[in-house]
C-alpha cells in the first residue's frame, strides 16, 4: 500500500475563487450566504413564493475575460456552470501539484462527484419547450450532462486514465475522493484528480427545496440551538492524489496525507437518517486508516468537519453519530461545519469541505462555525464557533462527513503531514 | 451589406465570442474554429432567427459563412411562393 498525499488544489466557491481566498475566508469565519435576487428567469416578479431568502452562490466567475478562469466559445456553449467551475477549479489544482508533468496520462484517474448535472439548461429548456413549444437546442444533452465536467476535465488536460463521475447526492465529492485514495493507496492509478462541482440554484430547484421544507428562512446554523434548515449553495473543489514518494522526489508542497475512507448506507429511509449508518461509515474511515499505516486512529482525531447541514434532524443524528463512533472521545473532538459558510452544495459538498479539512490540517487552524451563538446542549459536541482555533496538540487525524439524503454515508480520514 | 449577411455574421461571431468585424463572407469553418459542435449549434440559432429548416444533407456542404448566407437565402426564398399563397 502507497502513502497517498495531497499536493495540489484548485476551487470555484462563494467564498473563493482561489484556494487563497478560500482559505482567508475560512479562517475569518467570512460566509458566501447572502440574499439571491428574486427576479429569476421565467419565475413571477419580484416574488420568487420561497419561505427562503438566501443562497450561497459563487461570485465573480467569468470565464469569458477572466484569463485565469478562461474557457473556449465551444466548453462554455456546450458545458453547464457547474461542469465550468469544475474545469477550473481542476485545471487551479493540476497547475499547482506539476502532475501533468510527472505522471502517465493515460494512467492518470480523474474522479468527480456531482449529482444533479444542467439544471439551468434542462429547465430552461423544458420552460421553453412547454410554454411555447419550443425546439430543444442541441446543447441542451450535452449540458445536462452530471460527467460534461468530468469528460472536459480529462479533454482540456489529455488524461486518458479511468475518468467517472459519482452521483450520491450530497456525499457524491466525498465518495470520488474517497475512490480515488483507495486506487491510488493499491497502486490502480499512479495519480488522480478528485473532488466534486455543482452549480444547481435554479428557480425550479430552490422551490423543490422549499417544499422538502429543509432550508432556512435566514442562513444555516448547523449545532445551535435555534439551527432551522440548511442554506443551498454551489462550487467546486478539486484536488490532486499522488504517492507520498513521488511527491518527495520532486519536493512537491504537500497538504495533508489522506489516510482512511469509511462508506455505509443506511438502508432504512430515503430523507430520515440514522446514526449507525453514519457512525459505521466513520468507524470504517477509521479502520480503513490501519492500511495507510495509522494506529489507535481514533485517538488522533483533533478535527470533525461535520455534514452539519443545519437541519434539526440532521444535526442530530450526526451527532450521535459522532459519539457511536468515537465514545467517550467524541465529546472532546473539536467539530466544526463549514457549510455555514459556503452552504450546502450538494455534490460538490464533500469535496469543498475536504479541501476546508486539508488547508485546516495545513495550517493547523480549525474554522469556525458561522452564525452559532448557542450551541445545542443536547448533542454534547465540543462545536467550534466565534474564531479559529488551534489544532489540538498531539492530535494530527480529521475527518470530513458527507451524509446524503438516500442513506448513503461516506467518510474521509486526513492526516496533517509534516516532513 | 444586407440584413442576412450582417445577420449572420453576428451570429458567427457571438458563437465564438468575436467581434463582427473578425468575421468576412469569406471566413471559412476551418479559420473561425467552427468545428461539427458548432456547426450544429449554428444551424439551430439559424433555423430559429429565420424560421426556416435547414436539411440535414445541406449541414455538410456549409463550409463558409457565405455558404450560411447563401443557404439561408435560398430556402427562405423557397419558402416563399408558400407563404404568398397561403
Amino acid at each position: 500500500m502507497k502513502r497517498v498525499v495531497v499536493t495540489g488544489l484548485g476551487c470555484i466557491t462563494p467564498i473563493g475563487n482561489t484556494v487563497e481566498q478560500f482559505r482567508d475566508s475560512l479562517n475569518a469565519g467570512c460566509s458566501g450566504i447572502a440574499p439571491f435576487d428574486p427576479n429569476f428567469p421565467g419565475g413571477p416578479p419580484a416574488d420568487p413564493g420561497l419561505r427562503f431568502k438566501t443562497t450561497a452562490k459563487v461570485k465573480g466567475f467569468d470565464p469569458v475575460h477572466n484569463a485565469d478562469q478562461h474557457l473556449t466559445s465551444g466548453v462554455i456553449v456546450s458545458a453547464d456552470t457547474s461542469a465550468q467551475f469544475g474545469i477550473v477549479a481542476a485545471r487551479q489544482a493540476a497547475a499547482e501539484s506539476g502532475l501533468l508533468l510527472h505522471h502517465d496520462l493515460t494512467a492518470i484517474a480523474i474522479i468527480t462527484g456531482c449529482a444533479c448535472g444542467g439544471r439551468a439548461a434542462d429547465e430552461e429548456a423544458n420552460r421553453q419547450l412547454y410554454t411555447r413549444n419550443a425546439r430543444v437546442p442541441p446543447t441542451a444533452i450535452l449540458r445536462t450532462m452530471a460527467s460534461s465536467g468530468t469528460s472536459n476535465i480529462a479533454i482540456e488536460l489529455g488524461i486518458t486514465g479511468t475518468v467517472l463521475n459519482i452521483a450520491t447526492a450530497c456525499a457524491s465529492g466525498t465518495h470520488a475522493i474517497g475512490l480515488a485514495f483507495h486506487m491510488v493507496r493499491a497502486g490502480i492509478a499512479p495519480a488522480a484528480i478528485a473532488g466534486g462541482y455543482e452549480a444547481p440554484l435554479t428557480f425550479g430547484f430552490l422551490r423543490a427545496w422549499d417544499s422538502m421544507r429543509v432550508v432556512s428562512p435566514t442562513s444555516c446554523r448547523p449545532f445551535a440551538l435555534d439551527r432551522d434548515g440548511m442554506t443551498l449553495g454551489e462550487g467546486a473543489a478539486m484536488m490532486v492524489l499522488e504517492p507520498l514518494d513521488a511527491a518527495l522526489a520532486r519536493g512537491a508542497h504537500i497538504y495533508a496525507e489522506i489516510v482512511g475512507f469509511g462508506m455505509s448506507a443506511d438502508a432504512h429511509h430515503i430523507t430520515q437518517p440514522r446514526a449507525e449508518g453514519a457512525g459505521l461509515a466513520m468507524r470504517r474511515a477509521l479502520a480503513d486508516a490501519a492500511l495507510s499505516g495509522i494506529d489507535e486512529a481514533a485517538r488522533r482525531v483533533g478535527y470533525i468537519n461535520a455534514h452539519g447541514t443545519g437541519t434539526p434532524t440532521n444535526d442530530a443524528v450526526e451527532a450521535a453519530a459522532i459519539h457511536q463512533a468515537l465514545g467517550d472521545l467524541a465529546p472532546r473532538i473539536p467539530v466544526g461545519a463549514t457549510k455555514s459558510l459556503t452552504g450546502h452544495s450538494i455534490g460538490a459538498a464533500g469535496a469543498i469541505e475536504a479541501l476546508a479539512t486539508i488547508l485546516a490540517l495545513d495550517a493547523g487552524s480549525l474554522p469556525p462555525t458561522a452564525g452559532v451563538t448557542e450551541v445545542d446542549p443536547g448533542l454534547n459536541l465540543d462545536v467550534i464557533i466565534g474564531e479559529a482555533r488551534p489544532l489540538p496538540q498531539n492530535k494530527d487525524l480529521a475527518l470530513s462527513n458527507s451524509l446524503a439524503f438516500g442513506g448513503l454515508n461516506a467518510v474521509l480520514a486526513f492526516r496533517r503531514y509534516v516532513s | 451589406m444586407d440584413d442576412v449577411e450582417s445577420r449572420i455574421i453576428e451570429l458567427v461571431a457571438k458563437s465564438k465570442n468575436l467581434t463582427a468585424s473578425d468575421v468576412r463572407l469569406d471566413s471559412t469553418f476551418d479559420e473561425l474554429q467552427i468545428d461539427s459542435l458548432d456547426k450544429i449549434n449554428l444551424s439551430f440559432a439559424v433555423e430559429e432567427m429565420f424560421s426556416i429548416e435547414i436539411p440535414d444533407e445541406s449541414l455538410n456542404s456549409l463550409k463558409t459563412v457565405r455558404d450560411v448566407v447563401r443557404g439561408v437565402e435560398t430556402l427562405r426564398a423557397a419558402a416563399l411562393p408558400d407563404a404568398a399563397s397561403s
